[in-house]
C-alpha cells in the first residue's frame, strides 16, 4: 500500500462518527461500527508498524501538493508504534464501556471515534498548527466523554472535574497557539521538516519552541502543572479513564519527543532542564499518591511519576535513552489502561471506589485480582514483566549518560510505587470480609458496616466478560515482557528516526 | 507597538478575570485571552502588508500573508466552541463558584438515585435544552 492512503486514518474515523451520530438512543448498530472502524485502525496501525519496521519514512502531502506547501502526513517507526498502542486501547477500552453500559449511551459511539481521528492525526502530522487542531479534534469529543453517563447516572463531581480539565487544556491549547505564532513569527514556517535544526542555530527560534514544549508539557502532566491529572480523571466514569490515561498525556509526550528531536535536534544544551524537571515528576508524582485514598485517585498520580520516567528518556536523548523511553511509553500505556480497567470495574460493581469500604475481591473476582496483580507489578517494574525491562533499560541508560542522580530517583521511586500498589492490593483484594468487627456475614444486620457488607455481597459479580479487558492488557504486559526483544528493536528503529532526522525531513519536503 | 500594547492588556486582563473564583468570570477571561493570541498570530505574519492575497497578479511586496489568517479563522472556530461549551458547564449542575473542598466530598453514592441529576444526553444536545437544564440547577442548589 502506498503512503497516500495516510490520511484515511484520519478521515475513515471521522466518516465513521459522522455516520454513527445518526444513531437513536437504544440502536445497536453504532456500537458495532464502533468496533468495526476501530478493529480497522487497528489493523492499519498494524500495517504502518510492519512497513516502518527497518526506519523506512511514508509521507504524504494531502491533495499532491508539494512538500512544504502541503498538509503533511508522516508515518514513521514511533508514530506507527503509537498509532498500534493507541488503536489498542481504544479497542480494549471501548470494548470495556460496551460491557459496563456505557457504551449504549447514545453519542459514545462517534465521541470515541472522533476522538480517534483526532489522536491518529496528532500522531501522523508534521506541522506544528496542525498539531494544535489534531489536539484540538482530539479534546472536544473528550469534554463530551468526561461527563458522559448513562442517564440518571449523570454525577456532579463529573461536571466539576470536567470544569478543571476544560479550562485548563483551553488555556494550554491558547499557550500551545501563542506558541506557534512565536514560532511562525521567527522561523518563517510551522513545517517540522522545514524547521528542523532551527531551534539549535537560532536562539529566537529555540524561546518560540519551547513555549510550545511548555504547554507540551503541561498537558503531558509534568510537575509542577500535574493537578489537574489527579484532579480531573478521578471525576469521570472508570472506562473513560482508563481510555484518557492511554491517549491525551501520551499524545503530548509523543510530541515532545519528536519536538525535541526535530527542531532542536536534540540540542545538549537544554537536556539538563529535563532531567531536573522530569525527576521531580517522578518523585512528586509518586508522593502525592501516598496521601490519596481513592483508587484511581492512587492510580492518578503514579501516572505523574510514570510519565517522569517516560520523559526522562528524551532528557537523556541518547540511543539507548530514547529507545528506553519510547520503549516505557509503550508498556505503560498498556499497564496503566490494564490498571484503571480492573479497578474500574470493581468500583462499578462496588458503587464505590474508596479503599477502606472495599474488601475481599480476590476471592469474589480471582480473574480480576490476576489482571491487577499482574499490572501492579509490571508498574512497579519486576521481572517478567514489561516493567522490569523498561525501568532496566531506562535505568542503564541513565547511568551511561552520566546521568547518577535521577537513576537513584529512578530506583527510590520504583520501590515506593511497589507499596503503594500493595497499599491497593491488601485493601481491595487480599484483606478478608469476615476480618470486620460484625462476623454477621452475609445477611447479617445491625449497623452500617454490616448494611454495607450485606449490599457488597449482593451485588452482581464482574464476570469473565468485565474482566477481559483488563486481562488482556496485563497478559500483554507479560508476554512484552517475556519477549521483549521485539519491542526493544522496534523502540531501538523508532530512536535512530529521533536520533538522524534527515529521513524524516527528507520524505516530508519529498 | 500599538499590536504589543493591545496583546498585553489582553493578556492582563484575561489574566485577572481567570483567577476570579467565578466560572462565568473565568470564561470571559478566556474569550480575552483567545483574542490575545489571535492578535498575536496575526503579527507573526507582518503587519505591514495588508492587500487582500486573492485576485489576479497580487504583488508579493505589499499582499498579506495568507497562513496566520487561516490560522486565525481556525483558533477563532475551535474557541468559540469550547467557549459555548464552557458556558453549558457554568450552568450545568451546581452554582457558579469552585470550590475544591466540595467537589472531594461528592461522593458517588448519593447521586445516582436521583433521577434528575444532570446527565450528559441532555448537556449536548442544543439550546432547547438548555432551558430545561436550568430548573435542574436550582433543585441542586436548594439540596446543596
Amino acid at each position: 500500500m502506498s503512503p497516500t492512503l495516510l490520511p484515511l486514518l484520519v478521515g475513515l474515523p471521522l466518516a465513521a462518527a459522522g455516520l454513527t451520530a445518526l444513531g437513536r438512543q437504544g440502536a445497536r448498530w453504532p456500537s458495532v461500527v464502533l468496533m468495526a472502524a476501530l478493529s480497522l485502525n487497528l489493523a492499519a496501525a498494524l500495517w504502518l508498524v510492519t512497513t516502518t519496521r527497518s526506519g523506512d519514512v511514508l509521507a504524504h502531502g494531502v491533495g499532491g501538493w508539494p512538500g512544504g506547501i502541503s498538509i503533511p502526513f508522516v508515518g514513521d517507526t514511533l508514530s506507527a508504534l503509537m498509532l498500534l498502542v493507541t488503536g489498542l486501547l481504544t479497542l480494549v477500552c471501548s470494548a470495556f464501556a460496551l460491557t459496563t453500559g456505557l457504551g449504549a449511551v447514545r453519542l459514545f459511539a462517534p465521541l470515541v471515534l472522533t476522538l480517534t481521528a483526532g489522536v491518529n492525526g496528532a500522531l501522523l502530522t508534521a506541522d506544528i498548527f496542525n498539531l494544535f487542531v489534531f489536539i484540538e479534534v482530539m479534546l472536544l469529543p473528550s469534554y463530551g466523554l468526561l461527563i458522559l453517563a448513562r442517564r440518571g447516572e449523570g454525577r456532579l463531581g463529573s461536571v466539576l472535574g470536567s470544569r478543571l480539565y476544560v479550562t485548563f487544556n483551553l488555556f494550554v491549547s491558547t499557550v500551545f497557539l501563542a506558541g506557534v505564532a512565536f514560532v511562525y513569527g521567527t522561523a518563517g514556517t510551522v513545517n517540522l521538516a522545514e524547521l528542523a535544526g532551527a531551534a539549535r542555530s537560532s536562539p529566537l527560534v529555540a524561546a518560540a519552541t519551547a513555549v510550545c514544549l511548555f504547554a507540551l508539557g503541561m498537558k503531558a502532566a509534568v510537575v509542577p502543572t500535574h493537578g489537574w491529572l489527579a484532579r480531573a480523571y478521578p471525576s469521570t466514569s472508570p472506562a473513560v479513564t482508563a481510555l484518557f490515561s492511554g491517549l491525551h498525556t501520551k499524545v503530548a509526550i509523543y510530541a515532545i519527543y519528536r519536538v525535541y528531536a526535530v527542531v532542536f535536534e536534540g540540542d545538549q544544551r537544554y537536556l539538563w532542564i529535563g532531567v531536573v524537571v522530569f525527576s521531580a515528576t517522578m518523585a512528586v508524582g509518586v508522593l502525592g499518591a501516598v496521601g490519596e485514598d481513592t483508587m484511581r485517585s492512587i492510580l492518578a498520580f503514579h501516572m505523574v511519576s510514570q510519565i517522569g520516567y517516560i520523559l526522562l528518556g528524551v532528557a537523556l536523548f541518547t540511543p539507548a535513552g530514547l529507545a528506553a523511553g519510547i520503549y516505557y511509553l509503550l508498556h505503560h500505556m498498556i499497564v496503566k489502561a490494564s490498571l484503571f480497567l480492573s479497578t474500574g470495574a470493581i468500583e462499578l460493581r462496588a458503587g464505590e471506589g474508596r479503599l477502606d469500604r472495599l474488601k475481599g475481591f480476590a476471592r469474589r473476582e480471582p480473574l480480576l485480582a490476576a489482571a491487577f496483580l499482574m499490572a501492579a507489578l509490571s508498574l512497579a517494574g519486576l521481572p517478567p514483566f514489561s516493567g522490569f525491562v523498561a525501568k532496566l533499560t531506562l535505568i542503564l541508560a541513565a547511568l551511561d549518560a552520566g546521568q547518577v542522580a535521577a537513576a537513584v530517583v529512578a530506583i527510590v521511586v520504583s520501590l515506593v510505587t511497589l507499596l503503594s500498589m500493595l497499599k491497593i492490593w491488601n485493601a481491595v483484594f487480599v484483606s478478608r470480609e469476615d476480618t470486620d468487627p460484625d462476623p454477621g456475614g452475609p445477611g447479617g444486620s445491625g449497623g452500617g458496616v454490616a448494611v454495607s457488607l450485606r449490599e457488597r455481597t449482593e451485588l452482581p459479580r464482574v464476570g469473565v466478560l468485565g474482566s477481559l479487558p483488563a486481562l488482556v492488557l496485563a497478559g500483554i504486559t507479560l508476554s512484552l515482557g517475556l519477549g521483549a526483544e521485539l519491542l526493544l528493536s522496534l523502540a531501538s528503529t523508532a530512536a535512530a528516526g529521533l536520533l538522524d532526522t534527515a529521513p524524516y525531513v527528507q520524505a516530508v519536503l519529498g | 507597538m500599538m499590536l504589543a500594547l493591545s496583546v498585553g492588556a489582553l493578556v492582563a486582563g484575561a489574566a485577572y478575570l481567570m483567577l476570579d473564583r467565578t466560572f462565568l468570570r473565568v470564561i470571559i477571561g478566556f474569550v480575552l485571552f483567545g483574542h490575545a493570541v489571535n492578535l498575536l498570530l496575526f503579527s507573526s505574519g507582518g503587519i505591514l502588508r495588508r492587500t487582500e492575497p486573492l485576485g489576479s497578479g497580487p504583488d508579493p511586496a505589499v499582499t498579506a500573508d495568507a497562513l496566520p489568517q487561516a490560522f486565525v479563522l481556525t483558533a477563532i472556530v475551535i474557541a468559540f466552541a469550547i467557549t459555548v461549551y464552557m458556558l453549558v458547564l457554568a450552568v450545568t449542575g451546581r452554582p457558579d463558584e469552585d470550590a475544591p473542598t466540595e467537589e472531594a466530598e461528592e461522593g458517588p453514592t448519593p447521586d445516582p438515585a436521583e433521577p434528575d441529576a444532570p446527565s450528559d444526553t441532555d448537556d449536548r444536545s442544543g439550546a432547547d435544552d438548555r432551558s430545561g437544564a436550568a430548573p435542574r440547577t436550582t433543585d441542586q442548589e436548594s439540596r446543596a
